[in-house]
């Protein structure tokens, strides 16, 4: 996890500096936000994963000694087959077309939409279709 | 450290949810409905090398037709409103939905989590999402050809004003913004995946500083994806407002800035040509060690110029937007020549890592070599481009044209590598080498008769973007030549499609045709559902190498040399 957070709050304190010689050296604003908020976000991770590097037991991912078998046991929940990513991504698909063709794409595309999100949610509940 | 010695171990079966718990027998829905609910990477992975690659096609049509009409001074194939929809709809689809979507949706979102023995993405279902708002995006975009007014006509950059609505009004230009709208929070999606599988789901042993080069590289194109998209995004709902909603973010008369879109634009466009770049780095990495039988050289110097290539690739955005008058010359002519010493340190770690190694000619490593040759010329023009003096004079002509050909092709090449490279493991077939190698040629040779002349016209002062060009012998000679190059990558192109046919299914590769180093090597091709059966120590960046050439063993770490090791076949 440190390998993790030193990367980004590195890159966070880069875009930091190089936005405050920009900004003021500039005084052109759009760069100068852009570059703001480049920074935090690297440091908004960056300072978690530099937290729970502190906070937590090394994982075997961090361990350059460690074997095959302390990866043993679990190591995530994946889900199965799902409809619901396509549902939802159809939905967007229709709500874009609405921002062209006309608001009446709005009603599949959120209907779309509202019905993957309640099938999506209740899917990671029961835990997945078979 | 004893462990080194022992065998591969089995691994646990995956928990998943309800599912059986054996690899084997994965009963599932089949067919179309297989398609459609899948959330297992390899299989998105393939979709989106199938759809990318089709959309390279796409691409290549539209780019050989402007060749076709630029091989007159006054051809007439098209009209001149047809050719800016034509320039336009090329650039589009060659960035926005080849060049990414192909590094990461297709060849990292397949590799990535296998390179690091990992089961899947750390988001299935996200990616599954990813591939679908990528595939409606590409169809929105290009369903502008089949409007009245046709497709998006204002340059793949979409400048303020001309994107306007009173310039460009029609619904070929809302598709494309609402093409790019999707193909946007795909990227974004994917950016999200990428980092959270690379920080959280490496098999034991697989610390940062030995992922191979190319997850290192989509580490920082997903990093690099999550600072850049949402700019994109945010710009194009403005963009959107103005054309749409009477605000005026971007028109002058209402008191907005039209250069605050190339602003916007240029932040989201320059991380993003890294964004295009890095991956294809990590591709030709891999492929010039393989080959040259060697570990990469510099692995570290490689990982920290990635990292600062990125670092520097947010501040130079405004080298495009020289000529505007606007922006701080000095600041971003110096960022942007300092981006070059990183890119310099790995054209040498390249030829490093070849250096008196047992190079193998295969197509993968010829794409791979003529990847570097022809990124150095992109690279060095590119040079020249961010001295203002300089860029002054090549501003909007062809020879920045030229420059971003010679790069972007450079990827192209990288492309097909990573295809002849890791293709095989994807299907479990080898493509026909021979084919393979003529492929080569056209595209390389291709490439350079394609560039060099445009170089030449540009520094004569043609400008791009024209349908039409003065009678000057010499430009006709010059784009002749070009429209020349455009043919022999065309014949390339066919070629790497005729190959596919004719190697259909016939020459199976095995588990680990190249005698490859990272661990995607190391499980069967293609792998099964989650990935692998078992792993082996993790010890260096190069774990199937270490396993399958015990004496080779990297001694990082303390390896105990001297007691053998019972090499078991890897089923
Ligand atoms: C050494 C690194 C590079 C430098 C210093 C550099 C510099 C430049 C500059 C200054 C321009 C603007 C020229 C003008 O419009 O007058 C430009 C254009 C461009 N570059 Fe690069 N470049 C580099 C690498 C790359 C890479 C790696 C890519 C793509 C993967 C790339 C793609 C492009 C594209 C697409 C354009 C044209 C944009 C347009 O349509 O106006 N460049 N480059
Ligand atoms: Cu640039």
């Amino acid at each position: 996890m440190k390998t993790e957070a030193k990367l980004l709050l590195g890159l966070g304190t880069f875009f930091g500096l190089m936005c405050a010689v920009y900004w003021n050296w500039s005084l052109e604003d759009a760069g100068g936000v852009m570059m703001f908020c480049g920074m935090l976000l690297c440091f908004i991770p960056g300072s978690y994963y530099w937290w729970w590097s502190r906070h937590m037991k090394p994982r075997a991912e961090d361990d350059p000694n460690a074997t095959q078998a302390q990866g043993a046991g679990f190591i995530a929940t994946f889900p199965g087959t799902s409809i619901w990513p396509f549902t939802l991504g159809m939905g967007a698909f229709f709500v874009v077309l609405a921002l062209v063709f006309g608001i009446w794409f709005l009603i599949p595309g959120l209907f779309l939409v509202a019905w993957a999100l309640f099938g999506g949610t209740a899917e990671g509940r029961r835990g997945g279709k078979h | 450290m004893t462990d080194l010695l022992d065998p591969p171990v089995q691994l646990p079966p995956v928990h998943e949810e309800v599912h059986g718990h054996d690899h084997e027998e994965h009963h599932g829905p089949t067919g179309i409905l297989k398609w459609l609910t899948t959330t297992d990477h390899k299989i998105i992975g393939l979709s989106y090398t199938v759809t990318s690659v089709i959309m390279l096609i796409i691409g290549g049509i539209f780019a050989e037709i402007i060749r076709a009409q630029l091989a007159t001074p006054n051809g007439s194939l098209v009209s001149l409103a047809q050719y800016n929809e034509l320039f336009t709809m090329h650039g589009s689809v060659m960035i926005y939905l080849f060049a990414g979507p192909f590094a990461f949706g297709a060849l990292a979102n397949i590799m990535v989590p296998i390179q690091i023995g990992a089961p899947d993405m750390a988001y299935p279902r996200l990616n599954a999402l990813s591939y679908w708002l990528y595939l409606t995006g590409a169809i929105t975009m290009l369903s502008g050809f089949f409007t009245a007014g046709g497709a998006a006509n204002f340059g793949w950059v979409a400048y303020a004003p001309l994107s306007n609505s009173v310039n460009t009004p029609g619904t070929g230009a809302d598709l494309w913004i609402g093409g790019l709208l999707l193909t946007g929070f795909s990227a974004i999606f994917t950016g999200v995946n990428l980092c959270a599988t690379i920080f959280y789901l490496r098999a034991p042993g697989m610390t940062m500083f030995r992922m191979p080069i190319f997850t290192w590289n989509m580490l920082v194109t997903a990093i690099l994806i999550l600072l850049a998209f949402p700019v994109l995004t945010a710009g194009l709902i403005m963009l959107y407002c103005d054309r749409h909603f009477g605000t005026h973010i971007f028109s002058v008369q209402g008191g907005g800035v039209p250069v605050l879109w190339q602003h916007i634009f240029w932040f989201w466009g320059h991380p993003e040509v890294y964004i295009l770049a890095l991956p294809f780095f990590g591709m030709a990495t891999e492929i010039l060690a393989v080959f040259s039988r060697k570990p990469v050289f510099g692995y570290k110097g490689m990982v920290f110029a990635t990292l600062t290539i990125a670092a520097l690739s947010l501040g130079v955005w405004a080298h495009h937007m020289f000529t505007t008058g606007v922006v701080l010359l000095p600041f971003f002519s110096i960022m942007s020549l300092l981006i070059a010493v990183p890119t310099g340190i790995k054209i040498f770690n390249w030829i490093g890592t070849m250096w008196r190694g047992e190079i193998w000619f295969s197509t993968a490593m010829l794409m791979a070599i003529g990847f570097v040759v022809t990124f150095l010329i992109g690279g060095l023009t590119g040079i020249y481009l961010a001295s203002p003096p300089l860029d002054f004079f090549t501003h909007d002509t062809y020879f920045v044209v030229a420059h971003f050909h010679s790069v972007v092709m450079a990827l192209v090449l990288a492309a097909m590598g990573g295809l002849y490279y890791w293709g095989p493991k994807i299907t479990g077939y080898l493509l026909n080498e021979r084919i393979g190698k003529l492929q080569f040629w056209f595209l390389f040779i291709g490439t350079q008769v394609f560039t060099f002349p445009q170089y030449a016209l540009g520094l004569d002062g043609m400008p791009r973007r024209v349908a039409v060009y003065p009678h000057d012998p010499q430009w006709k000679w010059l784009n002749d030549w070009s429209t020349f190059g455009a043919i022999l990558i065309g014949i390339s192109t066919v070629l790497f499609v005729v190959n596919v046919a004719v190697s259909w299914k016939k020459y199976p590769a095995g588990d680990n045709p190249w005698d490859a180093q990272t661990l995607e090597w190391f499980t069967t091709s293609p792998p099964p559902h989650h990935n692998f059966y078992r792993l082996p120590p993790i010890r260096s960046e190069r774990p199937t190498w270490d396993y399958n050439h015990p004496e080779h063993r990297s001694i990082e770490h303390g390896t105990d040399h001297e007691v053998p090791l019972e090499k078991e076949p890897i089923s």
